[in-house]
């Protein structure tokens, strides 16, 4: 296929607004997503994820802005007119079709050729062959959940769309579909754009994420981009976990930014400073942090952290999980692989820390350091 | 163990088994009794209540008696037709009181069971009433019977159907217009089937309603007579034996219906368990 046109299949949004009686759930929203890549909409339930999608499908219209595939706008397009098709979270299966019915239903209402070779085409991706003649309430989760796939994908849309498609299953299965999923993306080669709150799930699977919060998309990116150099306290804390500690800008020292963070200088580099003001939140993940007992000699140049007391210790197996209580009085986590090589802290143990400064990111003290924290 | 303590041990791990056997039997034998009628030879006796003697000439004569098989066909019409407008009318309302968000919903709702609390007799005078003010008085009959029986089985299929809608998964729709169905074929191929059980289901239930009514049908029938109303003019004689006829057949039909449901029900269910 010409890059042409793959070009032409891709999907933009521009100045997307949906609006409810009482709320604003999506809030002028662009996003162009590259036609066969795995996207990822990120976020907490209510942020705006799920209705983004349901405008794409054509199952809510948009207030205001416009939807397109390539060059045909589909803003108001009914949904049966779009080149899109939904795996919905409860799968939505038609109870009184048989699997094989289901999978054709799309390609029927369209009048497509060599129907029965399609469906077990795609009964054989999902590895479901077997079981064509199967009524839905007779399959598993799992299997309604391929199921609901394949009635989806065999219509080769220019978008797929799914909704919380692993929700409803147990965690190793949810695991087990993760990959699943992905190796059925690149066997087929379209665009996957992928809803869910799990933060693992779509980084395991996407090649983009973007993150949502209150009907915004915060930021974008690489997983592991996004994962290093977060933007906002938000994708800090709702994209796994960070240690922020209120700093004062110093001024800059060529590629670095130095800070005083409670009398301890420390710098982040200038490209991860995401704020102009004289404060900020300096930003470390808690596998950067390095423990060491006091005295010791750390292998990190820079950042050096003295008088801190183990208040907690949770041993997972792979790693030990600290969380250090620091003369200013907040508590740091602090992850340590298991890797044998010298002792298990113990509570009350006094310790030092330090993590190299590449590591570290600089946010903006405007930003509530709480953003994103799930309560659960 | 004394033989008096083992045979009340007896009694009371059989007590629910019997007392399970005696309401059976009590739900059970007057229609054992008709069956038996219908092959009763109640000679010239004026007692037609005793059994005298089997014969199948009620079977092989089942139109014997004057008017009997007129008062069937009479009743079997009105209960086609009443059940074919009032599933119609009934089921479209039931989709309107799901589907729609419109002021007065939640009245409507409620006015829907009015019909079925309130007595018959009380609904058969006041339509006769209705009737005879609107100067069709004097032409009481087929038609009266039909819109009063189609009125009162309203108020079941709205009901019936509308408790299965209600039932029914909102994204079912939304996934087949997602797959390239527009609305007709959405309705069609998604939304009747699956509320098609409950449309029959409440078909079944006005034929029977219409089929067995008497009060309000008396009162609004004029000179035509229904089965019912056949029967209880001719209980004042002796209800003659073909009547036990109809009643089995009727019985027979009804069984069969819910034996065929039944087994429907258990080929599903094996090819679950498969």
């Amino acid at each position: 296929m010409s890059q042409a046109s793959e070009g032409s299949r891709s999907l933009h949004l521009s100045q997307v607004t949906k609006e409810f009686a009482s709320f604003t759930a999506v809030d002028s929203l662009d996003l162009d997503v590259a036609h066969g890549s795995f996207f990822a909409l990120l976020g907490p339930s209510g942020c705006g994820k799920t209705t983004t999608l349901r405008m794409v499908a054509g199952l809510e219209t948009p207030t205001s802005g416009s939807i397109r595939i390539g060059d045909t706008d589909i803003t108001y397009a009914k949904p049966y007119q779009r080149p899109v098709n939904t795996v919905f979270q409860s799968y939505a299966l038609f109870p009184h079709l048989d699997v094989h019915e289901n999978i054709a239903f799309g390609l029927r209402r369209r009048r497509s050729a060599e129907v029965d070779r399609q469906v077990k085409d795609m009964l054989d991706l999902v590895e479901l062959d077997g079981q064509a003649r199967k009524k839905p309430h007779q399959l598993s989760g799992g299997q309604q959940q391929r199921v609901a796939l394949a009635r989806a994908l065999v219509n080769g849309p220019d978008v797929l769309l799914l909704d919380e498609p692993l929700g409803a299953l147990d965690l190793k299965l949810r695991r087990a579909m993760q990959i699943e999923l992905k190796r059925i993306q690149t066997e087929v080669g379209l665009t996957f754009v992928h809803v869910t709150h799990d933060q693992e799930e779509a980084m395991t699977m996407a090649d983009t994420v973007a993150v949502m919060n209150a009907g915004v998309i915060e930021q974008m990116g690489a997983p592991a981009e996004l994962y290093e150099n977060p933007r906002t306290t938000f994708v800090a804390n709702f994209l796994g976990q960070s240690n922020l500690i209120a700093g004062k800008v110093l001024g800059r020292d060529g590629d670095f930014v130095k800070v005083d963070m409670h009398g301890i200088a420390v710098s982040v580099p200038a490209q991860r400073a995401h704020t102009d003001g004289t404060e900020g939140w300096v930003g470390i993940r808690p596998e950067k942090v390095l423990i060491a007992e006091v005295g010791e000699d750390i292998d990190a140049p820079g950042n050096h952290l003295e008088g801190g007391i183990v208040t907690d210790v949770s041993f997972v197996g792979v790693s030990t999980q600290y969380l250090v209580r620091m003369p200013w009085g907040q508590e740091l986590q602090v992850f340590e692989q298991n890797t044998g090589r010298r002792k298990i802290f113990a509570h009350g143990e006094k310790v030092d820390l330090s993590w190299r400064p590449e590591y570290a990111f600089l946010l903006d003290s405007s930003q509530d350091v709480n953003a994103g924290i799930e309560d659960d | 163990m004394s033989p008096l303590a083992r045979a009340g041990r007896w009694v009371r791990g059989h007590l629910v088994l019997g007392l399970g056997v005696l309401v059976l039997a009590y739900m059970f034998v007057p229609i054992a009794v008709v069956v038996l009628m219908s092959f009763n030879d109640p000679g010239k006796s004026k007692n037609v209540y005793a059994f005298r003697g089997f014969t199948l000439h009620n079977w092989e004569h089942p139109c014997g008696p004057a008017g009997m098989c007129h008062a069937v066909g009479l009743s079997v019409s009105i209960g086609l037709l009443a059940t074919l407008v009032a599933t119609i009318i009934g089921s479209m309302a039931a989709f309107g009181l799901v589907r729609h968000e419109f002021s007065g919903r939640g009245l409507a709702n409620t006015i829907i069971f009015l019909p079925m609390a309130s007595p018959e007799i009380v609904m058969g005078s006041s339509l006769l009433a209705l009737f005879v003010s609107t100067g069709f008085g004097g032409r009481l009959g087929f038609w009266t019977i039909f819109v009063a029986h189609v009125m009162f089985c309203l108020s079941f299929v709205i009901v019936t159907v509308r408790a299965r809608l209600a039932g029914l998964d909102d994204n079912l729709e939304q996934a087949a217009m997602d797959l390239y169905a527009d609305e007709r074929q959405t309705f069609w191929r998604v939304t009747f089937p699956l509320a098609l059980p409950g449309i029959l289901g409440a078909a079944l239930l006005s034929f029977s309603l219409s089929f067995d009514d008497f009060i309000i049908t008396n009162l609004n029938a004029g000179q035509t007579t229904t089965f019912p109303m056949f029967v209880w003019g001719a209980a004042q004689r002796g209800v003659p034996m073909q009547v036990n006829v109809i009643g089995t057949v009727m019985f027979v039909i009804a069984i069969a219906i819910v034996l065929g449901g039944e087994l429907n029900n258990r080929r599903r269910a094996r090819a679950l368990v498969g």
